[in-house]
């Protein structure tokens, strides 16, 4: 029997351009990339060279502190380019596509009748351990530290966000391998939307369901982390997302890698939004291909407005990657006297604008700040927003002031800078919170290595 | 555009390098207050919310309109009154008065105010923060109709140069910066802020208004409790106002209006504006009680600055409590605290000033309190894990 857990804090951001509920194929494309960012505080280091041949599930980089934990190729094919940037930091592996795809074969599994220990060597064989990620510090999860439970939120509910739900439907097979080989490593906690109603997530097996019912960030697993088992200091939790559990069964069930996910193309400037099935790594020019509305200056998003990714034309498919946005840059716009004018069609959830009054509009909005970064000023702004059991504000002053003691007091363990995402939008001092988060994070980790 | 074609235009000019450059950070502020800034982000949120600092502060200037509008009114109907032309005055000739009374302080304020900032800004390389568009109306409100220009831009430079740009500017500034010039007039100038001689209005301005007699003297109702005379306002004349005092602390009604305008919207706390009357009209209800005050407690709540100050003052977001719990704590301690220096301490019949920068004081410590349980209650839970294991 499930339970539901109510909560209030949050903000629901409604944005024009929702995806309709259809899926296209993406035909093949010609080329492919793996982008190590997308695996948050990994170190690559490159396991191919340009001209070599791989098939779906070889790794193409592998993490330089763990190098057990590699990278899976999407494709098979030739890698055609190491692209590097600054300092020699590793941007993308690209491999050119076969015609006709190879994949390794790492044999049909029945993942209950394995150990916590055989899953894991599985998965890493595969190249896939690294889409697991862990709290604390909100990184990509290596194998020495075993976790005190695991966590996949089925729930996506920042705007824009591709529907889990959809993406689900005839996956719900591989979606069940997928838990049931994560239970072997730990207790699994399913947390589903209250108005979620598919049986595969409902009546998971061999996982504790929690319907969690309230405003977005109900769907951050941080948040449901928070709810139900908080991370201490020295424990570790891995939070999974449902895609990568699907990614998972696949592996167990068919034997080989398969990274096809549905995204969501939303967003005001896309024609027509709508679902896409494509690979992990393709690019999205081909996924937005006329798609986008050319008639003022477009910001790519690989990821939602609140916690995706700026992209442009080169950017592929990122690995965690479940929606493809597109808004307006908005640095073409004039706007006089933003300090007294009515604005209706602004939105705020301040009543200084009246966009509480609107009901259920949906709202076009660009990528301006619409201000400038202040100290900050007004008091509980991000605890409005933050459903957790955690002072926002003073954790951030702590990690600002660079107090490490402060930090772990006041539960920097258990964030993780998309906890902090709505924060940043509604912050009248327009401080970029995931940013300082972020390093707040990385300090801490190479702190207590 | 032609406005935003001339301002694209002459930015050159106070960009570095340019001929106008030591006036950048003016530029700058009239720039970003006339257009929204085009600047999109970066990295992290994609979209933003529509509110920023300008809109906030605007709306508290917005909030304080009725309570000055008043302040003007009264001004010239004190001044009458004291004439005993109460009869043949007009309305507009009285508000006129009271007008042509406030504004040149409006001016001294805003002008010696922002020039500091803007000089600062500038020095610093930072853009202007807008938290002296309140001050610089709040320190108007909050002083007697007869403070010398002079004194004014003194306590005005005091209270910007050392309450808040040397802790940093707004958002780390301690004590209320608008508080910290009236403080300043009070201690260093007191026969301008306090006795019976400075609260009327007494020359004639540009032919408008009443001379008044030299030595003309009119006590403040908490300032004839303070020389244990019969108070001789009506409760009536309290509550709408027309009653002596600071220009703009004397109308409950416009104060109300105020008021009804920064809950509406959110920026000010109402945990803090209620728990301050709380806090008041419980002390209050006590000295009653034991006979150490002649008044009423609900008196004590409409005279004087505690209206003003419970709702434009003690909710001023960086010097109050900042979490939800302190809030509570920090009203119920100035409202308890501003009865309890007026009753007690004969030398001050006004309380709520220092009961605020008192308030402004223990915020930090009440906050740690607040923020400490939480502290404690994850240790705990991480010492109890520990033990499981």
């Amino acid at each position: 029997m499930s339970e539901t857990i109510k909560l209030r804090k949050g903000l629901d951001i409604r944005l024009k351009g929702r995806a309709a509920e259809t899926v296209t194929r993406l035909k093949p494309s010609a080329e492919y990339a793996l982008v190590p960012d997308d695996f948050v505080g990994v170190t690559p280091k490159v396991a191919v060279k340009e001209g070599d041949h791989v098939r779906a599930g070889d790794a193409l980089f592998v993490n330089k502190q763990s190098p057990e934990v590699g990278f899976a190729s999407p494709v098979s094919g030739t890698v055609v380019a190491v692209v590097r940037g600054e300092r020699r930091k590793v941007l993308r592996v690209t491999v050119k596509a076969d015609d006709k795809q190879e994949y390794v074969d790492f044999g049909v599994k029945d993942p209950a009748k394995l150990d916590g220990d055989g899953v894991c060597k599985a998965l890493l064989e595969a190249g896939l351990f690294g889409y697991i990620d862990q709290l604390p510090y909100a990184v990509s999860t290596t194998p020495d530290a075993r976790p005190k439970a695991i966590f996949v939120s089925a729930l996506r509910d920042k705007p824009l966000q591709g529907d889990f739900e959809l993406e689900l439907k005839g996956q719900e097979k591989d979606f069940q391998t997928g838990l049931t080989a994560l239970s072997r490593v730990a207790k699994v906690y399913l947390g589903v939307g209250a108005q979620q109603t598919a049986g595969a997530l409902l009546n998971a097996k061999d996982v504790e369901v929690n319907v969690f019912d309230g405003p977005c960030p109900v769907g951050n697993v941080g948040v449901q982390v928070n709810h139900i088992s908080p991370v201490n200091k020295g424990e570790v939790v891995w939070t999974v997302d449902p895609t990568a559990v699907i990614f998972f069964g696949r592996l167990f069930n068919a034997g080989r890698v398969d990274l096809r996910r549905i995204v969501a193309v939303a967003g005001s400037e896309i024609k027509t939004p709508a679902y896409v099935e494509a690979l992990v790594g393709a690019p999205l020019k081909d996924i937005l291909a006329g798609n986008v509305k050319a008639d003022h200056h477009v910001r790519l998003i690989n990821g939602n407005p609140l916690t995706g990714r700026v992209a442009n034309s080169e950017s592929v498919l990122g690995a965690h990657t479940s929606e493809v946005c597109a808004i307006p840059e908005g640095d073409d716009v004039d706007e006089l006297a933003g300090w007294i004018m009515p604005r209706t069609n602004a939105f705020s959830a301040s009543r200084s604008y009246f966009s509480w009054l609107q009901g259920k509009k949906e709202y076009d909005l660009d990528a301006r700040v619409k201000g400038g970064e202040r100290h900050m000023i007004m008091s509980g702004e991000y605890d409005r927003v933050l459903p957790m059991d955690i002072f926002g504000e003073y954790l951030i002053k702590a990690i600002i002031t660079g107090n490490i003691d402060k930090q772990e007091q006041l539960g920097i363990y258990e964030v993780s800078p998309e906890d902090f995402a709505l924060a940043e939008f509604v912050d009248s001092s327009k401080l970029p919170l995931q940013q300082i988060v972020r390093q707040g994070l990385d300090v801490l980790r190479k702190e207590n290595a | 555009m032609s406005l935003r074609n001339y301002l694209d235009k002459i930015r050159p000019n106070f960009e570095k390098g340019g001929k106008l450059q030591a006036f950048r950070s003016v530029y700058d502020g009239f720039d970003t207050f006339l257009y929204v800034p085009r600047t999109t982000s970066k990295g992290g949120v994609s979209i933003h919310d529509a509110i920023d600092s300008k809109r906030i502060m605007s709306f508290v200037v917005i909030a304080l309109i009725p309570a000055m509008l008043f302040g003007m009114y009264n001004i010239g109907y004190q001044n009458a009154l004291a004439a005993g032309k109460l009869q043949e005055a007009t309305f507009w000739g009285m508000f006129f008065y009271g007008f042509l009374a406030m504004l040149p302080k409006i001016l001294v304020s805003y002008i010696v105010g922002l020039g500091i900032e803007f000089a600062w800004a500038q020095w610093k390389g930072e853009e202007i923060q807008e938290g002296y568009l309140v001050s610089g109306i709040l320190i108007p409100l909050v002083i007697p109709v007869s403070t010398p220009l002079w004194v004014l831009a003194l306590a005005v430079a005091f209270a910007v140069i050392f309450g808040k740009e040397i802790f940093g500017g707004t958002g780390m500034n301690i004590f209320n910066p608008a508080l910290l010039a009236r403080a300043f007039l009070f201690f260093s100038y007191p026969s301008c802020m306090t006795g019976d001689t400075i609260w009327v209005a007494t020359d004639k301005i540009m032919g408008l208004g009443y001379q008044l007699p030299d030595g003309f003297t009119m006590a403040t109702p908490l300032g004839e409790i303070a020389l244990h005379v019969d108070v001789t306002s009506s409760l009536e004349n309290m509550i709408i106002g027309l009653i002596p005092g600071s220009m703009g602390e004397t109308s409950v009604i416009a104060i109300a209006i105020g008021a009804i305008i920064l809950l509406w919207t959110g920026i000010a706390s109402w945990k803090t504006m209620l728990s301050v009357f709380v806090g008041g009209g419980l002390v209050g209800l006590l000295f009653q009680s034991t006979g150490a005050t002649p008044i009423a407690w609900y008196e004590h709540l409409i005279l004087g600055g505690f209206c003003f100050g419970a709702v434009f003052m003690a909710t001023d977001p960086v010097t109050s409590a900042r979490t939800e719990s302190g809030k509570w704590v920090y009203g119920l301690l100035i409202g308890a605290m501003a009865v309890i220096i007026r009753v007690m301490n004969p030398g001050y019949p006004e309380g709520m000033m220092l009961a605020i920068l008192f308030g402004n004081m223990f915020a930090p410590l009440i906050d740690y309190c607040v923020v400490e349980r939480n502290v404690s209650r994850r240790a705990k839970r991480g010492a109890q894990s520990n033990a499981n294991q």
